[in-house]
């Protein structure tokens, strides 16, 4: 018996690139956040090879969901052929194994920025959304000791005082992303940065969601089939953005959240933002056989 | 019949209290800032609470609001759906009876309001908490109190801090009384507001005071504030309650050593 026998060879890093005790703590974490819907767990947040606000939260929680079977789908802003995007896919597949996509049909686990794809997401799949500010009562309360206290007494009155101001002020609710939402009727969040378009989409889904803040070092889950609310007034009901009547100038599909492009001639152009599907509709036109999947919005209208 | 009404005794002894403390002490350290204080008011009645600087007047008025607890003492307010100790409830039960049944007016706004919302806002934040959720209704609900304590309806959009001192009690006034409480406990409301300013907001509560009939506890080291307002006076010092009585019988005719320095003080 020889102590090479009794131990492993040795290797350049862990498995997934986070050691063993990280991954064990982000789990315990991760499956506390999945029996506290919406409530956000603190956690030690690791060193990962990339700066703190790049999606560091996001990459932790999906280094510890890899697998070697897994299938990876990165987005940055919608696009998966972003450099941020590409990198973070390929660092991935290099520390996992994991086969990489573009698909949003084929992807077993999408970390994400900004957004969630337009293609309805199955149960078995895994959204890891990357939060730059997971506190909703930030605005309203700078004192984060206090505003853990309002979390703990649900007191988020101060949350419709900031809508109220926006329609006094303004007309109408002006938050665009990040729109607080109350989640499974107890706990307020922020769902990262998403447009107010993808709120609903969280709303009884039957994919798992993480939303994780590397900087914050916190992380909130939306477990499958949860209430996902946005804060809304009895009679002034909740907009998504008008981008139902806006086409694509590149592949014409319509009916989904826009890009828009400025034009030389002072107008725009919009492109989709969900750049995968626009490539697949493209495609589709050309006669290929690619398939799109069912998707939340149907003509621009939630389906 | 008017014979028959001038032989009962004052209403203040008829009806029941509507606030009781009993036996409340408090200390801070080696300080002692209430020593066996115990109270009484009278629906729709106003008492005041004199006395100097850490007399423990203001201690006394945020036991009163629950923003405090005290080593030992009683606390009941005769409100329905209400018994017992309010001092054993717990945080969120606390928190709604002060947001619904009880109206707090601090003697600095930066107490009682959020500076960099606007006056609007502030009231409608009162009525959030206690689960307003149309934005119609908040819209017109903060104007109406907002209209009651006579604040200028065309600058109920600014912020606070905007505004100038009498305007912010206003505004203080405004969201302590939007949910209509049962109770009304005011801070030294006018201290640091200058004479003429200080009469007008004197004139508002007095005119609440009779539209409403609220309840209210008033505390204040100014002798003119608490003879214009309160029926019943309590004189406060080191922590304890030294002669309390009928706002009249106080100043006419004052019982304690300290209570007619106090007065003489002030004449």
């Amino acid at each position: 018996m020889s102590i090479a026998q009794l131990t492993k060879a040795w290797q350049p890093m862990s498995y997934g690139f986070l050691d063993a005790s990280a991954k064990r703590e982000l789990r315990r974490k991760m499956l506390k956040a999945i029996a506290v819907p919406g409530c956000q767990m603190p956690y030690a947040s690791r060193e990962v090879p990339m700066a703190r606000g790049w999606g560091t939260g996001g990459l932790q929680v999906t280094l510890t969901l890899l697998k070697p079977s897994s299938v990876v789908k990165v987005i940055d802003q919608g696009a998966d052929d972003s450099v941020n995007a590409a990198s973070i896919r390929s660092f991935l597949s290099k520390v996992s194994g994991a086969a990489e996509t573009w698909d949003t049909l084929d992807a077993s686990l999408i970390q994400s920025r900004h957004r969630i794809p337009e293609e309805r997401l199955h149960a078995g799949q895994i959204l890891v959304l990357q939060v730059p500010n997971p506190e909703p009562l930030r605005p309203v309360e700078p004192n984060m000791s206090i505003a853990r206290q309002m979390h703990a007494d649900a007191d988020y009155g101060r949350l419709w005082l900031i809508l109220y101001e926006q329609i006094v002020r303004s007309g109408r609710i002006m938050e665009g992303a990040a729109y607080p939402s109350l989640v499974n009727g107890r706990h307020v969040m922020t769902p990262s940065p998403i447009p107010r378009w993808d709120v609903p989409k969280l709303h009884m889904a039957q994919h798992l969601t993480f939303l994780s803040a590397g900087r914050e070092k916190r992380l909130y889950a939306v477990p499958p089939f949860t209430k996902v609310e946005p804060l809304v007034f009895s009679d002034v009901p909740f907009k998504v953005e008008d981008h139902g009547a806006l086409t694509c100038h590149r592949s014409g599909v319509n009916g989904f959240y826009m890009n828009e492009i400025p034009q030389g001639d002072g107008g725009s152009a919009f492109e989709l933002s969900d750049s995968h599907l626009g490539i697949k509709a493209i495609r589709q036109a050309e006669g290929e056989a690619d398939q799109i999947g069912a998707t939340w919005y149907q003509n621009g209208h939630l389906a | 019949m008017t014979q028959a009404l001038s032989l009962l005794p004052p209403q203040l002894m008829t009806t029941p209290p509507l606030l009781t403390m009993t036996g409340v002490s408090r200390r801070y350290g080696d300080v002692v800032a209430l020593q066996d204080v115990s109270a009484l008011v009278y629906p729709g009645e106003v008492l005041g609470i004199v006395g100097e600087s850490g007399s423990g007047k203001s201690t006394l008025l945020r036991m009163m609001n629950l923003e405090d607890t005290p080593d030992t003492g009683d606390y009941r307010l005769a409100l329905p759906d209400l018994d017992g100790n309010l001092f054993g409830l717990d945080r969120f039960a606390r928190r709604m009876l002060c947001a619904t049944r009880i109206g707090i007016v601090y003697q600095n706004p930066h107490q009682g309001l959020l500076m960099q919302h606007t006056s609007s806002g502030n009231v409608a934040e009162r009525l959030l908490i206690a689960g307003e959720r149309s934005f119609a209704n908040l819209r017109a609900r903060g104007r109406t109190a907002l209209e009651a304590s006579e604040f200028p309806l065309d600058r109920m959009d600014a912020r606070p801090i905007e505004l100038s001192g009498g305007m912010q009690q206003r505004v203080q006034l405004a969201k302590a009384i939007a949910l209509e409480p049962a109770l009304l406990l005011l801070d030294e409301p006018t201290t640091g507001l200058d004479v003429s300013v200080q009469a007008l907001v004197l004139d508002t509560l007095k005119r609440l005071q009779r539209d409403r009939a609220i309840t209210m506890v008033i505390v204040s080291h100014d002798l003119g504030v608490i003879r214009t307002m309160a029926d019943r006076v309590m004189v406060m010092r080191r922590g304890r309650v030294v002669e309390q009585g009928l706002s009249d019988q106080i100043f006419q005719d004052p019982q304690h050593e300290y209570t007619q320095q106090l007065v003489h003080a002030k004449l």
